[in-house]
C-alpha cells in the first residue's frame, strides 16, 4: 500500500502543549494554571439566546458569511470599541473561532515561497497554518527586555524581498504583552513602505488592562492591507461555542468567504444567534469580567514579586509569563519538575516558540482561591530548588 | 475606589485586606481607611454569612409575609415599619409598591412558631389590615450565591 499521508502534514511538529497535556493527564490529582480559556460561564443572557434559537427551531444554515444581524452587530461593535469601519455586507465574515480565520486568511493571501513573519512567543497555530498554506514561516524572536513587543528594528531586520505577511497578535498569548497606539505607530510606516499585509489576531482585545486596545487597522493606510481577527471566546467567555470573525477589505474578504464556503459552509447557527445577544447586551458583564481578571493579574504579579520570581508586567489577555532563568533549568524541566513534585501544571514557554525558553506561561483564568493554591505549590517548589542550589 | 471595595466585600466579606489592596492596586492602609469610614457612615452595615441551613441539623423555617397596613397620620409607613422590625425573629422588612405594603421576612424554628408569631404579634397590631404568610420550601440561590453543591471546573487542564 502506498503511504496514505501527505509529507507536508506529517512533517509539521505537533504542538508542544499537546505533549505536555498528555503528561499532565497521566498525573492523578494534578491541578493546573495552564488553561487558555476563561473560567467564567458564558453570561446567562447569551446562553438563553442560544436556547431560544433552538426552541424556535432555528437549526438551518446561515449565509456563508454569517447571519446578517450578527455581521451588522459586529460592524457596530468594532466601530464603537476600536474605531474600525467595516461594511457588514462585504467586509465581515463569521468563522468557526478565531482559529479558522487565521487559517483561511493565510491560505487566501500567500503563494508558495512567500514569507510570513511570525513574532514569537505566540499562539501555536500560526506556523503550522503558514506551512499548510505553502508559505515560509519566518520567526522573529521577541525579547523580554522589550516586554515582548515587536520593535521597528526587529521588523526591518526580518524583511526580505519575499516577505508578504506580518502576523501581529496583541494582546498576546502567551506573554500577556500589549502594543499601545504609539508603539504600533512605529511599525506602520515600515509596513506601508515595504508593502506588507498584516494579519492582526485581536482575539484578546477586550482583555486589556489600564489601557484601551488599539487595532493596527485603525491607522490611515492600514485597513486596506490588514485582516483583523477577533471573536467571542475570550471577551464573552464563549470558547465552546466556536465563534470568531474576520474583517478585511472586500477584495480579500470575497476570497476568504469562498474558501470558508467550501471548507466550512457556515459557522454554527445556534452560536451565531447567541453571539448577537452577546454584542447587544453584555457590556456590563464584560466589564465585570475584565475587572476580575485585572484584580487577579495584580494579585499574581505581587505574589511573584514577593517570591523573588522575575516577571515583566503584562497588560493584556489572562496570562503572566514569568522568567525562570535564575533556577538554571529549561522551561520544560521546570514545568515537568513542578508537575512531578507539586502536581501543578504550568505551560513551558517553549510550547510557544524557541524564544519562550526560560519562561513559563501561567494563566489567571482561575478564581483567587485556586490561584492561591497554585501559588503555594510554586512557592514550595522554588523553596526546594533554592535549598538544592 | 469605594465602589470597587464594596463590590469585593459584597462577594466575600472575609477577603484579606492585603489581598484586596494588591488586587485593587492600592495600599492596605487606604483600603482599611475606606472600610473604616464606610462602617462609620453606615454604608457598610454589617458582615453576614450565607449559610445553607438545610445541610445542618438545625431546624429552621423562613416565611415571607405580605402585610397590608394603614399608614399613620404624619408618620406614614415608617413608624409602623419600626413596630414590626423590632422583633428579633424578623430578618427583613421592605416597603413595597403594588398590591400590599410590606414584605416581612421571618425566621423561626417551626412553621407553628411562625404562624403563632403572626397570629399573636403581627396581625393584631392596630395598623395592620391583613397578612398573608408564604413559607419557603427550598432555597436555590441566596444573596447571589447558588446553594447546593459547588460547581466543578470541567475545563481541559492544559490548552493553548
Amino acid at each position: 500500500m502506498r503511504n496514505a499521508l501527505s509529507k507536508k502534514i506529517v512533517d509539521i511538529e505537533p504542538s508542544g502543549i499537546r505533549k505536555f497535556f498528555d503528561i499532565v493527564n497521566e498525573m492523578p490529582g494534578a491541578i493546573s494554571l495552564g488553561v487558555g480559556e476563561p473560567d467564567f460561564d458564558t453570561p446567562y443572557i447569551v446562553r438563553e439566546a442560544g436556547i431560544y434559537s433552538l426552541e424556535k427551531g432555528r437549526t438551518f444554515y446561515t449565509s456563508n458569511a454569517g447571519l446578517k444581524d450578527l455581521r451588522v452587530e459586529i460592524s457596530r461593535y468594532i466601530e464603537k470599541k476600536y474605531q474600525l469601519e467595516y461594511d457588514a455586507d462585504n467586509e465581515i465574515m463569521v468563522t468557526v473561532g478565531g482559529s479558522e480565520a487565521i487559517d483561511v486568511a493565510l491560505r487566501c493571501m500567500v503563494d508558495p515561497g512567500d514569507e510570513v513573519l511570525i513574532p514569537q512567543p505566540c499562539y501555536v497555530s500560526y506556523v503550522p497554518c503558514a506551512v499548510m498554506a505553502d508559505a515560509k514561516p519566518v520567526i522573529i524572536e521577541l525579547k523580554e527586555e522589550n516586554e515582548f513587543k515587536l520593535t521597528k528594528e526587529e521588523l526591518l531586520e526580518s524583511i526580505t524581498d519575499k516577505t508578504k505577511i506580518l502576523i501581529l497578535a496583541y494582546p498576546n498569548n502567551p506573554t500577556g504583552a500589549i502594543m499601545t497606539r504609539e508603539e504600533l505607530a512605529e511599525l506602520v510606516p515600515v509596513i506601508i513602505e515595504k508593502d506588507l499585509f498584516v494579519i492582526s489576531d485581536e482575539i484578546y482585545a477586550e482583555l486589556t488592562y489600564d489601557n484601551t486596545h488599539c487595532s493596527i487597522a485603525s491607522f490611515p493606510g492600514m485597513k486596506e492591507r490588514t485582516v483583523v481577527i477577533n471573536g467571542f471566546s475570550k471577551a464573552f467567555a464563549m470558547t465552546g461555542w466556536r465563534l470568531g470573525y474576520a474583517c478585511a477589505p472586500k477584495q480579500i474578504m470575497s476570497q476568504m468567504i469562498k474558501l470558508h464556503q467550501f471548507a466550512i459552509m457556515c459557522a454554527p447557527t445556534n452560536s451565531q444567534f447567541a453571539a448577537v445577544e452577546a454584542l447587544r447586551s453584555c457590556d456590563e458583564e464584560v466589564r465585570k469580567m475584565v475587572e476580575a481578571y485585572n484584580q487577579r493579574r495584580r494579585f499574581l504579579l505581587n505574589a511573584f514579586k514577593e517570591m523573588g520570581i522575575d516577571c515583566f508586567e503584562p497588560y493584556g489577555a489572562f496570562y503572566v509569563f514569568p522568567s525562570i532563568k535564575k533556577f538554571k533549568m529549561t522551561s520544560d524541566e521546570f514545568a515537568n519538575r513542578l508537575l512531578a513534585e507539586q502536581k501543578l501544571a504550568v505551560v513551558p514557554g517553549t510550547a510557544f516558540g524557541a524564544s519562550g525558553e526560560g519562561f513559563v506561561r501561567i494563566s489567571y483564568a482561575y478564581s483567587i482561591e485556586n490561584l492561591k493554591v497554585g501559588l503555594e505549590r510554586i512557592e514550595k517548589f522554588i523553596g526546594s530548588l533554592r535549598n538544592e542550589g | 475606589m469605594r465602589e470597587k471595595i464594596l463590590n469585593m466585600l459584597e462577594k466575600n466579606s472575609r477577603i484579606d485586606l492585603k489581598d484586596m489592596a494588591v488586587m485593587l492596586g492600592t495600599s492596605e492602609a487606604e483600603v482599611a481607611n475606606e472600610i473604616a469610614d464606610m462602617e462609620k457612615e453606615h454604608i457598610i452595615c454589617g458582615y453576614n454569612t450565607i449559610i445553607d441551613w438545610d445541610k445542618t441539623s438545625e431546624e429552621k423555617v423562613t416565611a415571607l409575609i405580605e402585610v397590608k397596613v394603614t399608614p399613620q397620620r404624619g408618620l406614614g409607613f415608617d413608624s409602623i415599619a419600626e413596630r414590626i422590625y423590632q422583633y428579633s425573629e424578623i430578618t427583613s422588612v421592605y416597603l413595597m409598591s403594588g398590591g400590599f405594603d410590606f414584605t416581612v421576612i421571618i425566621e423561626g424554628k417551626t412553621m407553628k412558631s411562625v404562624a403563632q408569631f403572626v397570629a399573636d404579634k403581627l396581625a393584631p397590631l392596630d395598623s395592620v389590615l391583613s397578612t398573608s404568610t408564604h413559607f419557603v420550601l427550598k432555597k436555590y440561590k441566596d444573596y447571589g450565591k447558588v446553594l447546593g453543591e459547588p460547581q466543578k471546573d470541567e475545563r481541559i487542564l492544559v490548552t493553548p
